[in-house]
C-alpha cells in the first residue's frame, strides 16, 4: 500500500517541477510591469512574491495533473467499484423478487396435478442449434482440443475467423472430414440446451420435464453432427445405432414403457430417416425388424417440422443470404451482411455453407403439386400481409375471412415463383413470361471468365461464365420444380453430392424397389410411415408471424472477387397490405418454416389412412399462436411461437408433458388450428 | 472541475490583498477604506482555505481509493489481455527454453509408429472424482438446476455451505436419495475429464487417445454415482445396464473389436462387481449370459485399484480425518480440517460421507489374513524412508539391504490398523491389557439435544461405549469392522447389505450368488473369459497410509470423541515410518502396494479358485518421481493416486493395448516394490 502510494505520489510530482521551471520565464516579467511604480526597497518582497505565486501556480497545477492519467484510473475505479456493488446487490437479491410474481411453471403445475415422469422422452435437436468441438485439427487451432467450435461463446470466430471457417468445412468431393480435421457433435443434453449462453434452445423443456421426474435415465438428447447428410452420421459416427441402442436401453430400463420422441426443426426429417433406416436391413439399414417402431415409440412430437422443406434453404443456398440459420443473423447481423473482415465474408460463409450436405435437405419438397406453379399455390389469398398484424389483437375468423377476401379480389399474389427476376416478373401473368426450359443452360465455355486470383474463396459462381449468369437472369421466373434445374446450374458439385443422399420428388408407385434407397428416406412423399397403428404423430408448430416463401432477385453490380451474382432485391416493396417487402413474399409461419410445410402431412398427408401412411397411425395438429413478449423482463416470451423461441411456449411444453406422462392427442385436445392449413391441403392436388 | 476555476479570482483577490497591506504601512490615505476591503477579502480568503481543504479531503480519501482500484483493474485488463493474445504454445517454449525439449507426449510418438484406434475403450472413474449434478433440489438450492455440485468450481460450498451438504448427503436408512433432492451424475466425457478447472483427471488420457484416433464413438466414460452402494447405481439409475448398453454398442458399431477397460480408483471395484453383474442371471443381474465377459472385453487395465481395500476408508469413517478423498483435501485443507466456518465442519462432513455407502466398499478386505495380525504383517520390516535414500542401487541389492536392515530394526506393526496410544503400537501384544469392548452398554446420558443438527452416531454412543472402545488399545484388519460396527451401526447395518469382507472359505457355497459378495474379489471367481487379461497398474515410491494411532479428544459436547494422535512421531533415531500418527508403507498415496498389487501377483495369477479360466495378469508399476519444477504442473512420471493418469508411461501403456497389443508385446511384469514378496508370506488357499 505504502509503495504505491509513493508512486502515485512520483506520477504527479514530477511533472509539476517540470511545469513550473517553464512557468518562472513567463510570469516574471508580468510582475516586474506591475511594480513599476514601486520603491525599490519593495524587491525583495517582490521576490518573496513571486515564489508565493509560484507556490500557488504549483497548487493549482495539481488538479490538473490529476485531470489525466489519474482521471482515468478514478473513473475507470469508480465504475468498477459501482458495478461490483451493483452486481453484489443482484447476488443478495432474494430470487423471487415480491412485486414481480414468476409465473408458475408448467412443470410444476402438472406435478401438483399428480403428473409424473412414465415415458422416457428422446429430444433430436435441428440444423444448427447444436454444438460441436474439435477432436482434431491444423496447427491453427491449438489448444483447442474438445472446446466448443460451434455454439457456445463463439469466441473463435473473432480470435482466428480463417482457421475457424476451415475447421467447420467438409470436404467438397465427400462431403465428410477433410483430412486432418475431425470436428464432431458434443454428446449429452449440454450438446443443444442453450445455443448461447442465456439463449436457451432446449433447456427450458428439459427443466419442466425434471420438474416432473425426469432425468439422465429417462431423456435423452440424441446429438449428431448436423452439416452432414443423415445416412453420412452412420456412417462417420454411428449416430443411429446409437441412437437405436439409447432407445432400447431406456424401454428396457424404464419398464417397457415406450418412448416419446421430440425432434425440432431439421431433427423431424432426420427422425423420418431414421424411422425408415431402423427397420431397413443392413448393411444399409439398422436391421430392427418390421416391428421395431410399434413396439419401441409411442409417439412423435415434430416442433416446428420442415417436412416438405423451407424456401429459406433456397436463397441459403443460392445466395446465401436470408439463412435459415436465423441465429447468425440474429447475433451477428453485422457480421455477415456488412464486410468488415475482409471483402468476402458472405463469399467465405457461402463456401463452407455449400459443403454442408444437410442444407439441401431443406430444400421444398414436393415440386410444383405443394409449391405451386407458375400461376397458382396453395396458399394463394392467404398471404400474410402486414396490414393484418395491425388487427393482429382482433382475432377472429370472420375479420380475417373478410381480408382474404378482399386480397383475393386483387390479383394473387404467385407464391410459386420461389425466385423470380425482378418485381415485375414476380407478378406478370405466366404468359407475359419470357421463360425457356431451363435445362438448356449452357454448360460449356465454363472457363472463359475463371479468375485464378479469386482461388481460395472458391465458390461455384467464380467457375460461371457472364454469359450462364445473364441466361439465369433472363428466364425470370422459378418454380420449385425449374428451381432444382437452376441449383445444378449454379452449384452443380453441391447438388450432385447432396443429391445422393437426399430427394425430393413425389413418388408414384411407393412399392417401386427403387424407394429402397436411403436418399428417400427422409422425404415423407416418397416413403411410407412405420406400420405402428398405436403410434402418433404430433405437428406443433408457431403461427402469426410471417415467414419468407419467395423471393425477388436482382443480378448484382459483378466485380471480379466479390462474385455472388445474385441478390435479394430489397427495393422490391409492395403496396399497402400486401406481403412483398424487402423483396421477399412472406406468408403465415413461425418465422422459418411456412404453415404448409409444417402442417401438411398432418393435415392431409397422413390423415387417415392414406398411402403415406398405410398403417393408419394418428396424427394431431397443434399450433400455436405467436404472441410476442409483452415486456422486457419475459425475455424471448412464454407464449412465443417463432422457430426456436417456441421451444419455451408453455402450451407447448404442456403438451408434451402431458403426453410424456402418458396422455393421447385425443386427451389433451385433438387438433388446434388457427391458420388455414387444412383448406390450403384441401387445394393441393395430390393422391394419397 | 468547477470548483478549481472557481477558485482563481479568489486567490487572485488574495493576493492584491496582501500587496495593499504593504502599501498600507507607506500611504495612510484611504485607510479604512483599504480596512474594510482587507476585512472582506480575509473573509474570502477563510472561505476559499476551506473550500480548498475539503477538496482535499475529498481527493484523497473516496477519490484515492478509487484510483487505486482503477490502477489494479487497467493493469489487470492489460495482463489479461496480454495474456489472451499470447500465442496457445508459449508456456511450452519457456518450459522448454529451461529444461530441454519435452518428450513427445504418448499420443504423437505412437502416431509416428503407426498406431491408430482399434479397440473401443470404456473409463470407469473412481470416487470423488465424478461430478454430481442437481435435478431436483430444496427451495434453498434454488437456481442450481443441472450445475454441478461436486467437481467444477465448488463455488456452492462457500456460499451456501449447509444447503451443499443438506443436497450431498443421502438418506440414512436407505443409502439412496432423500425425499425432494435428486443428485445424479454427470454423464460424458465431461464427467470426470477435469475435477475442478485445472485439475486433470482423465483428460490426459483423452487428449493421448485422440491423437491416435480416438473419438466421442469409441470411448466411453461409465460415469456412475459415486455415493452410493454399486448394486444401488443400477437400482435408481440403471447404471449398469447402460454400461453394458454402451459396451455392447460399441462392439458392435466397432466391427466386433473387443473393449478395453480403463478403471480407477474405486471404479476397479465397481468393474469387478460388473462384470459379476453382467453375467448373473436377470432380476439381480445383467442376464448377459455366462461368456459375456468374454465376448466382450479384451483387456481391464487397473489404474491404482484398492482390490483389498484401504485403510485410510477405516480413518475416514472413524474419524472423519485422513480422507480418502485426496482430491477434496489438495483443493481445500483448510477448509475440512479446521474449524474456521463454524465449529463443526468436520462433523457435518462426517454426517455427510456416512450417508455415503461407497465408502464402505473400500475397507480393508481379507482381515487378518491380508492384513496382518496384532504381531505380524506382510510388509514387516519394510521401510519406504529408507529405501528411498538407496534408490539408485539395482532392485537385488536393494532388496537384500532392506532386509538385513529391517532385521535389525524393530519392526512396526502394521497389522494393528488402530490402536490408542504410541506405546501400544509399539509395545508386544503379550503385553497389552485389553478389555472387550462389544458388550459394553452404550450410555443414553451423553446424548446432547444441541447437537441435533449435526447428528453422527456417536452422540448415542455415551461416555460408557467410547471409553470402551479406547480400552480394547488395539484393532486389527478384523477387529476394526466390529470397531465400526460398534460406533456406526446404522451405517453399518445399511452397508453390510452391500458389502463384504471376508474370505470365501468355498466358492461353490450359494450364499455367493448374492451381489453384496461381488465386489470383494476374495469372495467371488472371475468369469470364465481366458482370452482377456487384467492388469494391476499403479505407483510405488509414496508414503502411504498402512496404520493409526489414535487418542481420544478432550471431548467438547460435539465433537467426535477420538483423532489421529499427531504427536506420535518416530524418534530421531530411529528408522521408523510413523509420523504423525500414521505409518506408513509403499504404495500411491492412497492404496499401498498390497491392496493394488496382490491379486495380480498371487491371488489370481495362474488357475487360482478365484480365476478358474486362467485369465492372465501383469503387474504394471511406476515408479514415482515428483515434477522436476513448477512449469511441469503434475508431473509427467509421478506416481500419485489420481496424478497418475498424467503418467506418460502409463498412458503409452494404455494405448498400446487399446491398439491391440498384449501383456506379453507390454513386456509383462514390471516391478519396483517387493509385492512378490509380500504376497508370498500371506498364506492364502488358493
Amino acid at each position: 500500500m505504502a509503495s504505491i502510494l509513493r508512486f502515485r505520489k512520483l506520477c504527479y510530482v514530477e511533472p509539476v517541477k517540470c511545469s513550473s521551471l517553464g512557468f518562472q520565464s513567463y510570469v516574471t516579467p508580468k510582475v516586474g510591469k506591475k511594480d513599476d511604480g514601486i520603491v525599490p526597497k519593495v524587491k525583495t518582497v517582490v521576490v518573496e512574491k513571486k515564489r508565493e505565486q509560484q507556490k500557488k501556480k504549483k497548487k493549482k497545477r495539481q488538479p490538473k495533473e490529476w485531470r489525466c492519467i489519474d482521471y482515468c484510473c478514478w473513473m475507470i475505479g469508480y465504475m468498477c467499484t459501482t458495478w461490483w456493488l451493483l452486481l453484489f446487490l443482484y447476488h443478495c437479491l432474494p430470487a423471487t423478487w415480491p412485486g414481480f410474481q414468476v409465473p408458475e411453471s408448467p412443470g410444476t403445475r402438472l406435478k401438483r396435478e399428480g403428473l409424473t415422469a412414465l415415458h422416457p422422452v428422446v429430444l433430436v435437436p435441428g440444423i444448427v442449434t447444436g454444438g460441436l468441438e474439435l477432436w482434431e485439427g491444423r496447427p491453427c487451432s491449438e489448444g483447442l482440443f474438445r472446446k466448443r467450435l460451434w455454439a457456445g461463446s463463439f469466441s473463435e470466430i473473432f480470435k482466428r475467423p480463417l482457421c475457424w471457417l476451415e475447421h467447420l468445412s467438409l470436404n467438397n468431393e465427400t462431403g465428410l472430414d477433410p483430412p486432418g480435421i475431425r470436428v464432431r457433435a458434443v454428446p449429452g443434453l449440454v450438446s443443444a440446451d442453450y445455443f448461447a449462453p442465456g439463449y436457451f434452445v432446449w433447456a427450458v423443456l428439459i427443466e419442466n420435464l425434471a420438474k416432473v421426474g425426469y432425468e439422465g435415465k429417462n431423456l435423452h438428447m440424441a446429438a449428431y453432427d448436423w452439416r452432414l447428410s443423415f445416412q453420412n452420421t452412420e456412417i462417420r459416427d454411428q449416430a443411429l445405432s446409437r441412437l437405436k441402442s439409447n432407445i432400447e436401453l431406456m424401454y428396457l430400463t424404464n419398464g417397457y414403457k415406450k418412448v416419446v420422441v421430440v425432434p425440432h426443426s431439421m431433427g423431424v426429417i432426420y427422425f423420418l430417416h431414421f424411422l425408415k433406416w431402423v427397420e431397413s436391413p443392413p448393411p444399409t439399414g439398422g436391421g430392427g425388424g418390421s416391428g421395431w417402431c410399434a413396439k419401441h415409440i409411442k409417439a412423435i412430437m415434430n416442433i416446428g417440422p420442415a417436412f416438405l422443406g423451407v424456401p429459406k434453404a433456397v436463397s441459403n443456398i443460392f445466395s446465401s443470404e436470408a439463412k435459415d440459420i436465423a441465429f447468425i443473423r440474429s447475433f451477428a447481423p453485422g457480421l455477415l451482411d456488412s464486410e468488415i473482415l475482409g471483402l468476402q465474408t458472405l463469399e467465405h460463409i457461402m463456401r463452407v455453407s455449400r459443403t454442408w450436405d444437410s442444407i439441401v435437405s431443406l430444400l421444398p419438397k414436393g415440386g410444383e403439386t405443394i409449391w405451386g406453379n407458375l400461376d397458382w399455390s396453395a396458399e394463394e389469398g392467404h398471404g400474410f400481409s402486414f396490414a393484418k398484424k395491425g388487427q393482429a389483437s382482433m382475432s377472429g375468423n370472420n375479420l380475417n375471412n373478410s381480408n382474404q377476401r378482399s386480397l383475393q379480389l386483387k390479383d394473387p399474389v404467385k407464391y410459386g415463383r420461389i425466385i423470380s427476376f425482378g418485381k415485375v416478373a414476380s407478378q406478370l401473368p405466366s404468359s407475359q413470361l419470357s421463360t425457356f426450359d431451363s435445362k438448356e443452360f449452357p454448360r460449356t465455355n465454363t472457363s472463359t471468365n475463371f479468375n485464378s486470383s479469386c482461388g481460395e474463396v472458391w465458390t461455384e459462381y467464380d467457375e460461371m461464365s457472364r454469359e450462364r449468369i445473364r441466361k439465369i437472369a433472363e428466364n425470370k421466373a422459378y418454380t420449385a420444380r425449374t428451381l432444382f434445374d437452376l441449383l445444378r446450374s449454379v452449384a452443380p458439385k453441391m447438388m450432385q453430392r447432396a443429391e445422393a443422399h437426399f430427394s425430393h420428388g413425389i413418388s408414384e408407385n411407393l412399392d417401386d424397389p427403387k424407394y429402397e434407397h436411403y436418399r428417400y428416406w427422409s422425404n415423407p412423399l416418397e416413403t411410407r410411415l412405420p406400420d405402428a397403428p398405436d403410434m402418433e404423430i404430433y405437428c406443433l408448430y408457431g403461427v402469426g408471424i410471417p415467414t419468407e416463401r419467395a423471393y425477388v432477385y436482382k443480378s448484382s453490380p459483378s466485380e471480379k472477387c466479390k462474385n455472388i451474382p445474385f441478390r435479394i432485391d430489397s427495393s422490391a416493396e409492395g403496396d399497402e397490405g400486401s406481403c412483398l417487402k424487402s423483396g421477399v413474399y412472406f406468408v403465415d409461419g413461425d418465422e422459418s418454416v411456412p404453415v404448409l410445410s409444417a402442417g401438411f402431412m398432418c393435415a392431409k398427408g397422413w390423415r387417415g389412412r392414406t398411402r403415406f401412411n398405410p398403417s393408419g397411425m394418428e396424427t394431431h395438429i397443434r399450433e400455436y399462436r405467436h404472441k410476442p413478449p409483452a415486456s422486457l423482463l419475459e425475455g424471448r416470451g412464454m407464449e412465443s411461437g417463432a422457430h426456436v423461441d417456441i421451444m419455451g411456449n408453455v402450451a407447448l411444453i404442456e403438451d408434451i408433458l402431458r403426453v410424456a406422462a402418458g396422455a393421447t392427442g385425443a386427451e389433451i385436445g385433438g387438433d388446434k388450428i388457427y391458420s388455414d392449413i387444412l383448406r390450403m391441403s384441401e387445394r393441393i392436388n395430390i393422391r394419397l | 472541475m468547477p470548483l478549481v476555476r472557481r477558485k482563481k479570482p479568489a486567490e487572485a483577490e488574495k493576493n492584491s490583498g496582501s500587496d495593499s497591506g504593504n502599501r498600507n504601512e507607506k500611504s495612510e490615505e484611504g485607510e479604512e477604506e483599504e480596512n474594510g476591503k482587507k476585512r472582506r477579502l480575509h473573509k474570502k480568503n477563510e472561505k476559499s482555505k476551506a473550500k480548498k481543504a475539503k477538496e482535499k479531503g475529498k481527493w484523497s480519501c473516496v477519490d484515492s481509493c478509487c484510483w487505486l482500484i482503477g490502477c489494479i483493474c487497467t493493469i489487470w485488463w492489460l495482463l489479461l489481455f496480454l495474456y489472451n493474445a499470447m500465442p496457445a504454445s508459449f508456456p511450452q517454449y519457456v518450459t522448454e527454453a529451461i529444461t530441454g525439449p519435452l518428450p513427445d507426449p504418448p499420443g504423437v510418438k505412437l502416431r509416428k509408429e503407426g498406431l491408430t484406434a482399434k479397440h473401443p475403450v470404456v473409463f470407469v472413474p473412481g470416487i470423488v472424482t465424478g461430478g454430481l449434478e442437481l435435478w431436483e433440489g430444496h427451495p434453498c438450492a434454488d437456481g442450481l438446476f443441472r450445475k454441478r455440485l461436486w467437481g467444477g468450481t465448488f463455488g456452492e460450498v462457500y456460499k451456501r455451505p449447509l444447503c451443499w451438504v443438506e443436497h450431498m448427503s443421502l438418506d440414512n436408512e436407505t443409502g439412496l436419495d432423500p425425499p425432494g433432492i435428486r443428485v445424479r451424475p454427470v454423464t460424458g466425457l465431461v464427467a470426470a475429464d477435469y475435477f475442478a478447472p485445472g485439475y486433470f483427471v482423465w483428460a490426459v488420457l483423452i487428449a493421448n487417445l485422440a491423437r491416435i484416433g480416438y473419438e466421442e464413438k469409441n470411448m466411453y466414460m461409465a460415469a456412475y454415482d459415486w455415493r452410493i452402494s454399486f448394486q444401488n447405481t443400477e437400482v435408481r439409475d440403471q447404471t449398469l445396464s447402460q454400461i453394458k448398453s454402451k459396451i455392447e454398442l460399441m462392439v458392435a458399431t466397432g466391427g466386433g473389436k473387443k473393449a478395453v477397460i480403463v478403471p480407477h480408483s474405486m471404479g476397479v471395484l465397481y468393474f469387478l462387481h460388473f462384470m459379476k453383474w453382467v453375467e448373473a442371471p436377470a432380476p439381480m443381474g445383467g442376464g448377459g449370459g455366462p461368456d459375456w465377459c468374454s465376448k466382450h472385453i479384451k483387456a481391464v487395465m487397473n489404474i491404482g485399484g484398492p482390490f483389498l481395500g484401504v485403510p485410510k476408508a477405516v480413518a475416514g469413517l472413524f474419524s472423519a480425518e485422513a480422507k480418502d478423498v485426496a482430491a477434496a483435501r489438495a483443493i481445500a485443507p483448510g477448509f475440512l480440517d479446521n474449524d474456521m466456518f463454524r465449529r463443526q465442519t468436520l462433523q457435518h462432513v462426517m454426517k455427510m460421507s456416512r450417508t455415503w455407502d461407497s465408502t464402505m466398499s473400500m475397507i480393508p478386505k481379507g482381515g487378518e489374513t491380508i492384513w496382518g495380525d496384532l504381531d505380524w504383517s506382510p510388509e514387516e520390516g519394510h521401510v519406504p524412508i529408507k529405501r528411498r535414500q538407496i534408490n539408485n542401487g539395482t532392485k537385488l541389492a536393494r532388496q537384500d539391504e532392506t532386509g538385513s536392515l529391517g532385521s535389525q530394526l524393530k519392526s512396526a506393526y502394521f497389522g494393528r490398523i488402530i490402536s490408542f496410544g504410541k506405546d501400544v503400537a509399539e509395545a508386544k501384544s503379550s503385553e497389552i491389557g485389553r478389555t472387550d469392548f462389544r458388550d459394553a452398554i452404550k450410555g443414553r446420558n451423553f446424548a446432547n439435544n444441541t447437537c441435533r443438527d449435526v447428528w453422527t452416531e456417536y452422540h448415542d454412543m455415551g461416555i460408557e461405549g467410547i471409553r470402551a472402545v479406547a480400552e480394547h488399545k488395539v484393532y486389527t484388519a478384523g477387529s476394526v469392522l466390529d470397531l465400526l460396527q460398534f460406533v456406526a451401526p446404522k451405517m453399518m447395518a445399511r452397508g453390510s447389505a452391500h458389502f463384504s469382507y471376508g474370505i470365501a472359505e468355498n466358492l461353490d457355497d450359494p450364499k455367493y450368488k448374492h451381489y453384496k459378495y461381488w465386489s470383494n474379489p476374495l469372495e467371488t471367481r472371475l468369469p470364465n473369459a481366458p482370452g482377456m487379461e487384467i492388469f494391476s497398474m499403479y505407483g510405488v515410491g509414496i508414503p502411504t497410509e498402512r496404520a493409526y494411532v489414535y487418542e481420544l479428544s478432550s471431548s467438547a459436547e460435539c465433537y467426535i470423541p477420538f483423532q489421529i494422535d499427531t504427536s506420535a512421531d518416530s524418534r530421531e533415531d530411529e528408522e521408523s515410518c510413523l509420523k504423525d500418527g500414521v505409518y506408513t508403507v509403499e504404495g500411491d498415496e492412497t492404496v499401498p502396494a498390497l491392496s493394488a498389487g496382490f491379486m495380480c501377483a498371487k491371488g489370481w495369477r495362474g488357475k487360482t479358485r478365484f480365476n478358474p479360466s486362467g485369465i492372465r495378469t501383469y503387474i504394471r508399476e511406476y515408479d514415482h518421481s515428483p515434477p522436476a519444477n513448477l512449469l511441469e504442473g503434475r508431473g509427467t512420471q509421478s506416481g500419485a493416486h489420481v496424478d497418475i493418469m498424467g503418467n506418460f508411461a502409463l498412458i503409452e501403456d494404455i494405448l498400446r493395448v487399446a491398439t491391440g497389443a498384449t501383456g506379453e508385446d507390454l513386456g509383462g511384469d514390471q516391478v519396483y516394490s517387493d509385492i512378490f514378496k509380500w504376497s508370498e508370506k500371506i498364506n492364502l488357499h488358493l
